[in-house]
């Protein structure tokens, strides 16, 4: 009851804010998961975290649909007729938004915004279709108040595109992240390039490798997939039911040497882990009965067929220090040979367990490097090199890139650069062609003084970052990006000359 | 080059990225020694050569230089650098008293091409800089040669005072030249750089003719450059060869910091006063300029 009555006493929250805080307190009442004695032990310490998803789960955490069937087929559940013109489609998405579920309440997925909106774009004017898609991010922004809200253009030029990345610049909005799919064979650098130069100024889109996201979703059976939230790759159509992470940073006291981490403390918690999964995914598929009554599956805008679980980790440079005897992740080539042995012995574990009622992907789960949450204190995000060590720009990305293979459903750097970048943005393309050359799979960039920061994943306004009065923001990613810059120093990130 | 030696390169350091050599980003390869003596210069310690004296050694504070008695070729006494454990604190450059670094190392183009074998990915390009990397033509002529067969085209930083005209293999493959013009009036130039500007005229002219001149560079110190004159004399050189229109001219502002303060005496240009720069260079047909 005391949490309760805190929400709604909360000077801090919107009113909406505080439905959301007071559902998590009536979920929180429940014991609807079995959930063993072994498994809450490492709840208890940390080392397993479900990350707010909640006790009994009721909507899948990642819901990816696909926009493109509901732009062709419209939707009865909402009574809308297929859009024929650019206004009709842009009001139907918007609709269509605020019913698609998340933890947070807001889409974490808003389509491959460019390839939707292109072909409602013949024979509409320049002017008037740039004013459509400048109201339409901005209803984004102040409606969907969330900054996991994403979308994604490419990997091709098209003029929706062009629009959507020349307004976002101007808007400085930090509602939708984008990330650019990219392939050097299929995008031109024209267009590149003016990605990397709204970039600079408001920390997006990244660049996400469209050909390691589409061969490693292809050889798990998904026709396309998308990225979302943070930088989470999924299949399209479908989405992932659940995330839990393993703090490697916690774990990490627990083993006596590296020998006991790698044959007896680290298998044991990833075991646990998947156990919990299991739980969560067997609770929100058998008994939630999200998959039998939601419109989104019952019109195949998501089906079953196409979800599947992410297993996160974060802190492993944490890990690996304290195994090191001195020797650094991210200096250190041995350390960093152990930091990859650990990727891999959990990637193979991983991928071989099956869960036990999904279908997607055989039933296996995705690696996620998740990126931490805002009380982390000391616990890099995913497989990062800490802030404050970070080696010179071009040997950071080659250190970085072989951990990025190993994870499906997301990985990524962040690289802040020195604002004079902006003289020379073909610099800023150069590097992220070159990120993507040498295997890294998602690459952001920012300008040290753009009006948009990148916290770990997500995006906030530099001055919502900046102001200290305790009233209520409109974003709730505002308040976590306050609470990560105090505790995660991302505002200290090593800036790129 | 069979039967040929790879001509070495006197290397003071090799930068893997930089976003302020030329456009996209850069390999820089800095040689030791130059053959002007700007009052303004930022890199004092890339100007002249060491002469393993030794006074550095007992300066660094990593233990990262070492004295090799009859290390040199012809047995004499030889500085050495151990790259792996300095930690560029700086401390023995400031100790030098010849103007000189013992941190260099002599490289042929294949061993650079090598280190930056895994860099590739990431670059337009190399530019080579200094000192002034003219005075190693033989080595920079190897490396253009061998950078572009490699896919990585060359962009030379050169104050001019070489000869590029006797250069043509060079000038054939390198991508192009950035050229700096300190002053246009010989005495000025001799005033600010202790050397004339004889061959520099001749450079800018030749090397616009041979469509080779990417950038020219005027660094506008108030009371060390003429810089007018400057704007007004490279303008008309270069529309003598038909390269007014396509060529960067850079105007870059000067700034104190860093530099030997016994020789500088004014602070930097204003605003005003580039942008009057800027709008008399386009008057004179120069039909890109950047103000840095
Ligand atoms: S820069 Fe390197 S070599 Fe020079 S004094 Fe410092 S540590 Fe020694
Ligand atoms: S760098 Fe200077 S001080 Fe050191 S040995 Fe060479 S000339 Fe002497």
């Amino acid at each position: 009851m005391r949490a309760a009555l805190d929400a709604v006493r909360d000077r801090s929250l919107t009113v909406s804010q505080k439905y959301m805080a007071l559902a998590r307190v009536a979920e929180s009442t429940v014991k609807a998961l079995p959930v063993s004695d072994a498994v809450q032990a490492l709840r208890d310490s940390g080392v397993i975290c479900d990350l707010y998803e909640g006790a009994a789960p009721f909507r899948p955490r990642y819901v990816v649909p696909d926009y493109g069937r509901f732009v062709k087929q419209g939707s009865a559940f909402l009574g809308l007729e297929p859009p024929r013109d650019l206004d009709e489609a842009l009001a139907s998405l918007l609709v269509l938004y605020r019913h698609v579920p998340s933890i947070t309440g807001f889409p974490v997925y808003v389509g491959d915004l460019d390839a939707l909106i292109e072909p409602f774009l013949d024979g509409a004017d320049e002017d008037g279709a740039r004013k459509a898609v400048r109201l339409f991010l901005l209803q984004m922004d102040r409606t969907l108040t969330d900054s996991f809200v994403h979308g994604d253009l490419g990997p091709r030029e098209t003029r929706a595109g062009r629009l959507i990345i020349e307004e976002s610049r101007k808007l400085k909005c930090a509602v939708p992240n984008l990330s650019l799919k990219y392939d050097p064979d299929l995008t031109p650098d024209g267009f590149a390039l003016l990605a990397a130069e709204c970039a600079l100024d408001v920390a997006k889109p990244s660049f996400a490798n469209h050909r390691i996201f589409s061969e490693d979703f292809r050889r798990l059976g998904f026709e396309d997939y998308a990225v979302v939230s943070c930088y989470n790759g999924l299949p399209k159509g479908g989405g992932s039911c659940t995330l839990v992470r393993l703090n490697l940073a916690k774990l990490a006291p627990l083993a006596r040497d590296r020998a006991d981490l790698l044959e007896r403390a680290l298998p044991e918690a990833v075991r646990l882990q998947l156990e919990y999964m299991d739980a969560r995914v067997r609770f929100l598929v058998e008994e939630s009965g999200f998959f039998e009554s939601d419109f989104l599956v019952k019109e195949g805008l998501v089906s079953f067929e196409r979800f599947t679980a992410m297993f996160g980790l974060v802190g492993l440079a944490e890990c690996v220090d304290a195994h090191s005897e001195g020797r650094l992740y991210g200096r250190d080539d041995e350390a960093d040979a152990f930091g990859l042995e650990i990727v891999r012995r959990i990637s193979e574990q991983v991928a071989a367990h099956r869960a036990p009622c999904l279908e997607a992907a055989l039933g296996r789960y995705l690696l996620h490097a998740q990126v931490g949450i805002d009380d982390d204190k000391g616990v890099s995000p995913g497989c990062r090199i800490p802030v404050g060590r970070e080696p010179e720009l071009t040997a950071h990305i080659l250190r970085s890139a072989p951990f990025h293979k190993y994870f499906p459903s997301g990985i990524g750097d962040v690289f802040a650069f020195e604002p004079t970048a902006r003289r020379n943005p073909r610099h800023l393309l150069d590097i992220a062609k070159g990120a993507m050359a040498s295997g890294l799979r998602y690459f952001s960039a920012y300008a040290a003084d753009a009006d948009v920061v990148r916290i770990t994943g997500y995006l906030v306004k530099r001055c919502d970052l900046e102001r200290r009065d305790r009233t209520p923001d409109l974003q709730n990613s505002a308040v976590l990006g306050r609470n990560a810059v105090n505790n995660l120093g991302v505002l200290d990130r090593r800036v790129r000359p | 080059m069979i039967g040929q030696q790879a001509a070495e390169g006197l290397v003071a350091r090799v930068l893997y990225s930089s976003a302020v050599d030329g456009p996209g980003n850069r390999a820089v390869v800095f040689l030791q020694g130059c053959d002007f003596d700007c009052a303004y210069c930022h890199n004092p310690e890339t100007r002249n050569l060491c002469d393993h004296c030794g006074a550095c050694v007992g300066a660094c504070p990593a233990g990262a230089l070492s004295i090799a008695e009859g290390g040199g070729e012809g047995g004499e006494r030889r500085v050495v650098w151990d790259e792996t454990v300095c930690r560029d604190c700086g401390a023995c450059v400031r100790a030098c008293p010849k103007g000189s670094s013992p941190k260099t190392r002599r490289m042929t183009a294949a061993e650079i091409l090598a280190r930056l074998e895994r860099r590739k990915p990431f670059l337009s390009g190399i530019t080579v800089s200094g000192g002034e990397c003219g005075l190693q033509a033989a080595f920079l002529e190897d490396l253009a040669v061998a950078a572009r067969a490699a896919g990585l085209p060359v962009l030379v930083d050169t104050n001019g005072s070489t000869d590029y005209s006797a250069r043509p293999r060079l000038v054939e493959a390198a991508e192009g030249f950035m050229l700096d013009v300190k002053a246009w009036d010989q005495g000025v130039h001799r005033a600010l750089t202790l050397a004339g500007n004889d061959a520099v005229k001749r450079n800018l002219g030749y090397l616009a003719g041979a469509g080779k001149l990417a950038e020219v560079r005027v660094v506008v110190a108030p009371g060390l450059v003429d810089a007018e004159a400057c704007v007004r004399g490279i303008a008309e050189v270069l529309r003598t060869a038909g390269a007014a229109g396509r060529t960067v001219l850079k105007l870059i502002a000067f700034r104190r910091e860093g530099v030997r303060p016994a020789r500088v005496a004014l602070p930097g240009p204003g605003r005003e006063e580039l942008e009057a720069l800027a709008a008399l260079a386009r008057s004179e047909g120069m039909g890109n300029v950047v103000i840095v």
